[in-house]
């Protein structure tokens, strides 16, 4: 009784059809129950743009005006791309900002004033009768489906396609074999050398003087004052063919703390030079360069996400997200007195890999 | 009658005569004004008086009785409160008491820039009392605060050396347990050199045996050549990176979606 009022009401109301409970669900199993009643569409709502026939002028005046402030904007970017030109050299950082600045205002004014214009158009001007439009049944008709399945029919006797079996299993074998190449040629992507040997491995050898980036001028230790702290290469680092790769690894943070300060492991007691330290700048979480270095709390974090090591204690992890200390590079003094290297890092640097050990 | 009460309903929001935008603007405004209040009232003025009379060390020893000892101890030589003075030079009094931050106004993580609360002749004669006692680095010679070195050798070294901590554009940047580097605009020359050679607080120190005189001068005047030149990709939001630059695009960026979107989806009048 109470639906049929619904119904009723809703039909009064709007002008349009409306839709009816479906008797049953197409494409699923459970058949809709209809506890809820179709409320149907609401009825039309009147504008004042439909009322009043000179707000509906003013409207109309409006959205031909932000057209027409559309065209001014894209003649506005075409006259500014010619009056604030680019000019060539690294001194005119101005001439590129007033020139992508005019132009981008130009070309947003264009496309907003044609964009507004449209909506606001549809929104004041266009009808604003609701209607609702049911879907069809997804199942085709009986006629439909017997001549598709007619179609495959006749394809299939006319082209052979079951009766020359030779044909068809040579086409599939073809069509399976023809993404081998890209197989072979995304593997040819990896490091020809072997990944593992080439992390665990850097520029750092035994007398490998340590050098300041990016000048590769060698470092005494009588340079390295309390308190300081150097940005180390590998001497011979710029003549390396893969700079880049080989400076990703092998960059290194060189410290002087007091000799007390250090609390250093028996069998590493020889790493260190008179309080001189050095570390691998990369961080074992996931590389990035640890370099904030503060010298009163000897912590180094890590800007990326905040990994702090402590420097005393062989950089051990003392809050964030990595797991390993950074690893240290042995170092001693030559005969003229420069740091130079013990030999290269007793472990990869860096973030973990799966071959890792 | 249930018709009856539908379109009671529907009056009742039409006669809602504020503007489905005056959420988002009233929100713009009152973000725009507690950050403009923030801005203007966080900014500190800083006075500096240079005067280029000759300080005696006994005028500086009295300041210093006076102003210093109590933590430094009375003859400079350090007490629980604060580190000795032996041979930190003439340059770390000036950097700490030229940037106001000595005398500390208090303890904390570290000590925090104010207006300097000695006039340069006083702190001249402080610095040549404490540099008396035992030789440390001097106030940098003129030749290096020019700013006329070469701007992209010291770009590279300050990249190197500095940015991880004062920030690529010398914003500042935070460091670990309410410690932070400080952001470079607008100090002295001078001052940055001083901090260079003396390493204040957690800075560690960058001796001229780690960058040469003229390597600092080249950095000094990256620093200025990137204060004097405005950044060409326009507003540098703080130059903080996704810091700022994500808060600006969620309020504003996000902002402006949602506004278009309550806009499109919103019945005409």
């Amino acid at each position: 009784m109470a639906q049929d009022d619904e119904e009723s009401v809703a039909a009064t109301d709007s002008a349009v059809e409306v839709s009816t409970p479906q008797e049953f669900s197409p494409g699923t199993a459970v058949v809709a129950s209809d506890a809820f009643a179709n409320p149907g569409l609401p009825p039309r709502h009147e504008r004042v743009t439909d009322l009043d026939p000179k707000k509906e002028r003013t409207a109309a005046r409006r959205v031909s005006g932000l057209f027409y402030l559309s065209i001014a904007g894209t003649i506005f970017a075409i006259i500014a791309y010619i009056i604030f030109p680019i000019e060539p050299g690294a001194a005119n950082g101005d001439s590129v900002r007033r020139n992508t600045m005019f132009l981008g205002i130009g070309l947003s004014v264009a496309l907003l004033g044609i964009g507004i214009g449209a909506v606001y158009w549809a929104k004041t001007l266009m009808s604003n009768e609701e209607v609702s439009e049911n879907r069809h049944h997804t199942r085709g008709s009986d006629e439909t489906r017997a001549a598709a399945v007619e179609i495959f029919k006749v394809s299939n006797e006319e082209s052979g396609f079951g009766r020359r079996t030779l044909i068809r299993r040579t086409l599939i074998g073809a069509l399976a074999v023809s993404p081998l190449p890209a197989v072979v040629m995304l593997r040819d992507l990896a490091p020809a050398a072997d990944p593992v040997k080439l992390l665990s491995h850097t520029l750092w050898k035994e007398g490998t003087r340590l050098t300041r980036d990016p000048t590769g001028t060698p470092i005494k230790a009588s340079d390295v004052t309390l308190g300081s702290v150097f940005h180390v290469i590998p001497e011979g680092l710029g003549e390396s063919e893969d700079k880049l790769e080989e400076k990703a690894k092998a960059a290194v943070l060189l410290m002087r703390l007091k000799p007390e300060d250090l609390h250093e492991q028996e069998d590493r007691k020889d790493w260190s030079y008179q309080g001189i330290v050095a570390y691998s700048k990369i961080c074992t979480h996931v590389g990035c360069p640890v370099a904030l270095y503060e010298q009163q709390s000897h912590h180094l974090l890590c800007p990326c996400h905040q990994s702090q090591f402590d420097v005393t204690n062989h950089c051990e992890v003392i809050f964030g997200p990595a797991k390993r200390p950074l690893p240290q590079l042995p170092i001693s003094v030559d005969a003229e007195g420069y740091l130079v290297a013990q030999s290269d890092f007793h472990e990869p640097v860096g973030p973990s890999f799966w071959e890792r050990s | 009658m249930r018709n009856n009460t539908a379109t009671k309903l529907r009056h009742g929001r039409s006669s809602n005569r504020r503007s489905p935008l005056a959420t988002v603007a009233l929100l713009t405004i009152g973000l725009m004004a507690t950050g403009g209040a923030y801005a203007l009232f966080t900014s500190t003025a800083s006075a500096e008086t240079s005067s280029a009379s000759q300080a005696t060390v006994q005028e500086g020893q009295k300041l210093f009785a006076a102003n210093c000892a109590t933590c430094h101890g009375i003859s400079a030589q350090g007490t629980k409160e604060g580190p000795s003075l032996y041979g930190v030079g003439a340059a770390s009094v000036d950097f700490q008491v030229g940037t106001g931050r000595m005398p500390l106004a208090m303890q904390g993580p570290q000590a925090e820039q104010k207006p300097p609360q000695f006039t340069q002749e006083q702190i001249d004669a402080i610095a040549s009392y404490v540099a008396s006692l035992a030789p440390g680095p001097a106030v940098p010679d003129e030749k290096y605060l020019q700013g006329n070195g070469n701007v992209a050798a010291g770009a590279e070294l300050f990249r190197i050396n500095c940015a991880m901590c004062h920030n690529v554009a010398a914003a500042g940047g935070a460091l670990t347990e309410g410690k932070f580097a400080p952001g470079l605009t607008g100090v002295s020359a001078k001052h940055v050199y001083e901090a260079m050679i003396t390493g204040p607080q957690s800075m560690p120190v960058f001796s001229d045996l780690n960058l040469t005189p003229q390597q600092k001068a080249d950095i000094i005047s990256a620093l200025r050549y990137n204060q004097e030149n405005a950044s060409p990709g326009g507003f540098d939001l703080g130059s903080l990176g996704p810091v700022s630059e994500g808060l600006f695009i969620w309020i504003f960026g996000l902002g402006a979606i949602v506004g278009v979107t309550v806009w499109l989806s919103a019945r005409a009048n």
